[in-house]
């Protein structure tokens, strides 16, 4: 068979990948080298400036905080691992839908919004600060946790406003994912998202495990970056 | 824009290189044919793409989508009513369309269904049962014009390609035990035999056998044992590695293009691909009756021509009724006057089920496949009397074991827990291990006011119009999920839950962004009769005779089970009508 990408200039890596046709039943040997896109890009971070990156690590620590289970989300990477996100294609939603015309519409529609996660980020840390001035006096990172919870708990029940709702529902996803991701992208240090519900992180065989029903295996995760 | 460049032509372009158009693409070129596949996305593999090197990665390819299409590449615009204004549907949905080389094939999660006989004689057969007793006003109920029993042989053969796991309920028209009893008649076992249960699964198994039901593996594409298909291709065992759906498979042993026919397709002479290239329109001849070939633009913004003495459409369901609108292929479809045919007959999956949470249980949830599951069809189809229902169709209750990815199973805590915070950290914790789901997957009949156009306003990047679904619940399926969403929490309490929480997607108005099912329907069906129909019972155009249209768009309703085995069966069906009749006939296979 004949391949073809139309692509006149590729990356060197893409023609090497390109070369190494599906072939695995023949004896013909076949190069197995991961293609240039297909390892996983952990990010460099560079988004959030210092206040900023202060205030959603105070979010972090309410959302997910230290205690006698676990670390909390900022010890666990989770800021890292959220700035890294925010400098790549996350933040600036490049698989989004973003053509106009922008118009609102029924909640089914969903979010018609032009704005990106660093919009979000960027308007939703700003609201939370000159809240937390207007009604505090204070930086947000400095208020008593009782205090932080209650304006969490505020954006979360929608009484800050929709955007302040959306942003509420965006920093908890995003801890969570940092929590939880393998630590490969900053976040979930020692893997202790994983340690904490008992899930074996980068395992990909359980054919011996299936045959044990209901028994506590035991497991020590394993993180994709031992694999490197 | 410069003057399209022009191609060889060869016998059979194929528009989508997933399950569809790799089959096609199989059976063409073992029959000589010289074809060329146009694929919008990459060219993907197992070693090279998706390896263990990479593959657990559950934000990348989950969270992210890594391997999906994006909405900037193409998206749908959604309302509920033929009234309201439809507007984009901008981020990661329901509709969690492939592009690659494999299509969704290659991230789908395996369930590898035969539809209940019923399901392709709804028409006649509601008609003889119930007359019009429990149908509620604007069903589009019709026969698919070709029974299960004509389908069978290709099911089979789809299966042996794909190396399915599973226990036959019925072959050779004998029961057999441990299998699906409402299944229609096999002529052969599966190739390889059912996946074992996790604890979930054996606990749910035990008590729908108590309850009197007939509990059964899910038919796998992932697969049991090792197993060479009749191409020649090797696959390897399922490891229950629990990153399946959303993911590829490292291991050969997700029933996939790139695992089961890529492998043989590729190492012939008169098989290409084009990839990184997408079809933006099937062009016609001057009397419109025939297609010349197709129009497609590479990575680079080049338009090329490919013509072609044969048009294979087969890129997805919601691509296959686009494209056809945009090349003016039949006609479309209009709601007020119920004439027209394309757009006619959308249809989705209608979902509802039980969360239940136990108390000191150890499921070690991360033990899981995409299709790893244990069914009952008692509730599915029409395996039950429906008199006095009000409503016709089913579902098929599940109890699975797809994975236990710690992202995802965050808010697998019972409502009125907090959603953060250290109660929350201990809900998690305490719950990880205790939570099970019971999913009902049930039927979707066609209706009036729903259906697909192409929207007046959104356009994709190439600046053709997106493609608008007008859809929600109909009454009928409404009933249905309610039905069987009791039935599920009925389960739920005998199997010992401490705690349930039943959920119903049709309870309200539908959202794309109700995840629970990506099995979108219909749009350019088959059928009897053209004024009805887009595609007579060989996918083949009524309009254009030279175009083929592969893909769940075919279904005029959805049954109780994932597409994709239908697809394959329909595909293959297709393609041997090809081979043998239409490279010789060259007309309408049925006459109008
Ligand atoms: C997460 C997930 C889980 C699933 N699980 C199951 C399951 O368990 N069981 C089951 O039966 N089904 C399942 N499905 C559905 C299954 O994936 C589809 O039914 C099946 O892949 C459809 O095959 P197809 O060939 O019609 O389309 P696809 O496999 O989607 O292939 C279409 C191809 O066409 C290409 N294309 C589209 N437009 C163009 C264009 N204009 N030009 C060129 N190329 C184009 C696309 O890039 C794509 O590669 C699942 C789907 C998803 C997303
Ligand atoms: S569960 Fe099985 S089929 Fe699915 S990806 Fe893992 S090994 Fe492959």
């Amino acid at each position: 068979m004949k391949r073809r990408t139309f692509l006149a200039i590729a990356p060197a890596g893409a023609i090497a990948a390109a070369s190494t046709a599906a072939i695995l039943t023949s004896e013909t040997p076949r190069a197995t080298d991961v293609a240039f896109d297909a390892l996983p890009d952990a990010g460099t971070g560079g988004f959030l400036n210092s206040a900023e990156a202060r205030m959603v690590g105070a979010a972090f620590d309410r959302l997910i905080p230290a205690d006698d289970l676990s670390i909390g989300a900022v010890e666990a990477g989770c800021v890292t691992f959220l700035d890294r996100q925010l400098a790549g294609n996350w933040g600036h939603a490049t698989t989004r839908y973003r053509l106009g015309p922008n118009e609102p519409g029924t909640p089914e529609q969903g979010d018609q919004s032009p704005f990106t996660p660093r919009d979000r980020y960027r308007l939703g840390l700003a609201a939370m600060a000159s809240r937390a001035h207007t009604d505090h006096g204070k930086d947000f990172a400095d208020l008593p946790p009782q205090t932080q919870d209650r304006i969490l708990a505020a954006m979360e029940r929608g009484e800050h406003g929709a955007d302040a709702k959306f942003f509420f529902a965006m920093l908890l996803q995003n801890v969570r994912e940092g929590y939880f991701a393998d630590p490969l992208y900053g976040g979930n240090k020692d893997m202790a998202g994983w340690k904490l519900v008992g899930f074996p992180g980068a395992r990909y065989d359980y054919r011996l495990e299936i045959d044990r029903p209901g028994e506590d295996l035991k497991l020590a995760p394993i993180s994709l970056m031992d694999r490197a | 824009m410069a003057a399209p460049k022009t191609r060889a032509k060869v016998d059979a372009v194929i528009v989508g290189l997933g399950w569809s158009g790799s089959l096609m693409a199989e059976e063409l070129t073992r029959a000589g044919l010289r074809v060329v596949a146009v694929e919008r996305g990459k060219w993907r593999d197992t070693a090279t793409d998706v390896p263990p090197s990479v593959d657990m990665d559950e934000l990348r390819w989950d969270r992210r989508r890594g391997m999906m299409q994006p909405q900037a590449v193409e998206t749908v615009t959604f309302r509920n009513t033929p009234t309201q204004k439809a507007l984009p549907v901008r981020e990661w949905n329901c509709f969690q369309f492939g592009w690659n080389v494999g299509g969704a094939g290659t991230h789908w999660a395996g369930m590898t269904w035969r539809f209940n006989p019923w399901d392709f004689e709804v028409g006649t057969r509601v008609r003889q049962r119930y007359g019009t007793r429990e149908t509620t006003p604007g069903l589009q109920l019709q026969d698919w014009g070709i029974t299960y029993d004509e389908i069978e042989p290709f099911y089979d053969r789809f299966e042996k390609i794909a190396g399915t796991s599973g226990t036959a309920g019925m072959v050779g028209g004998q029961k057999r035990p441990g299998g699906n009893p409402f299944e229609g008649n096999r002529t052969a076992e599966f190739p390889t035999p059912a996946l074992k249960d996790s604890r979930w699964m054996s606990m749910f198994r035990k008590t729908t056998a108590e309850m009197g039901y007939s509990p059964f593996t899910i038919p796998a594409g992932n697969i049991s044992t090792a197993y060479t298909n009749p191409l020649g291709v090797r696959m390897g065992p399922c490891t229950y590695c629990g990153y399946c759906e959303m993911f590829g498979c490292g291991n050969w042993s997700k029933s996939s293009p790139q695992a089961c026919i890529l492998p043989a397709l590729t190492r012939r002479d008169n098989f290409e691909v084009i990839s990184e290239t997408e079809v933006l329109r099937v062009n016609l001849a001057a009397d419109g009756k025939t297609a010349t070939g197709v129009t497609m633009i590479d990575a680079k913004g080049n338009l090329w021509e490919q013509p072609a003495d044969i048009v294979v459409i087969s890129a997805y369901q919601i691509d296959n009724v686009r494209l056809m609108l945009l090349s003016g292929i039949g006609t479309p479809y209009d709601y007020k006057s119920g004439m027209g045919t394309i757009g006619r007959g959308y249809a989705y999956q209608t979902i509802s089920g039980a969360s239940l949470f136990f108390e000191n249980e150890r499921f070690n949830p991360f033990i899981g496949g995409g299709a790893l599951g244990v069914q009952i069809d008692d509730w599915n189809a029409d395996n039950f009397d429906h008199s006095g229902l009000g409503f016709i169709g089913g579902a098929g209750i599940m109890g699975f074991s797809t994975g236990g990815r710690p992202i995802g199973m965050a808010d697998a805590v019972p409502q009125g827990t907090p959603r953060w915070g250290s109660a929350w950290k201990r809900a998690y914790r305490d719950n990880y291990q205790n939570a099970a789901t019971i999913f009902n997957q049930g039927t979707s009949f066609a209706h009036r006011d729903v259906f697909v156009d192409l929207d007046p306003a959104y356009k994709d990047r190439h600046g053709q119009a997106l493609l608008r679904v007008t859809f929600d619940y109909n009454e009928n399926d409404r009933r249905m999920a309610k039905f069987t969403m009791d039935k599920a929490a009925e389960i739920g309490r005998k199997v010992g839950a401490k705690h349930i929480e039943t959920f119903n997607s049709a309870a309200g108005a539908n959202t794309p962004y109700d995840q629970r099912s990506t099995h979108t329907t219909g749009g350019a069906i088959i059928g009897a009769d053209p004024a009805t129909s887009a595609l007579n019972r060989f996918n083949q155009s009524w309009d254009v005779h030279n175009v083929f249209v592969m893909g769940a768009s075919s279904f005029p309703n959805n049954g109780g089970y994932n597409p994709t085995a239908t697809v394959g069966a329909l595909a293959l069906h297709s393609a041997k009508a090809i081979i043998e009749r239409y490279v010789d006939e060259r007309k309408p296979l049925v006459a109008a």
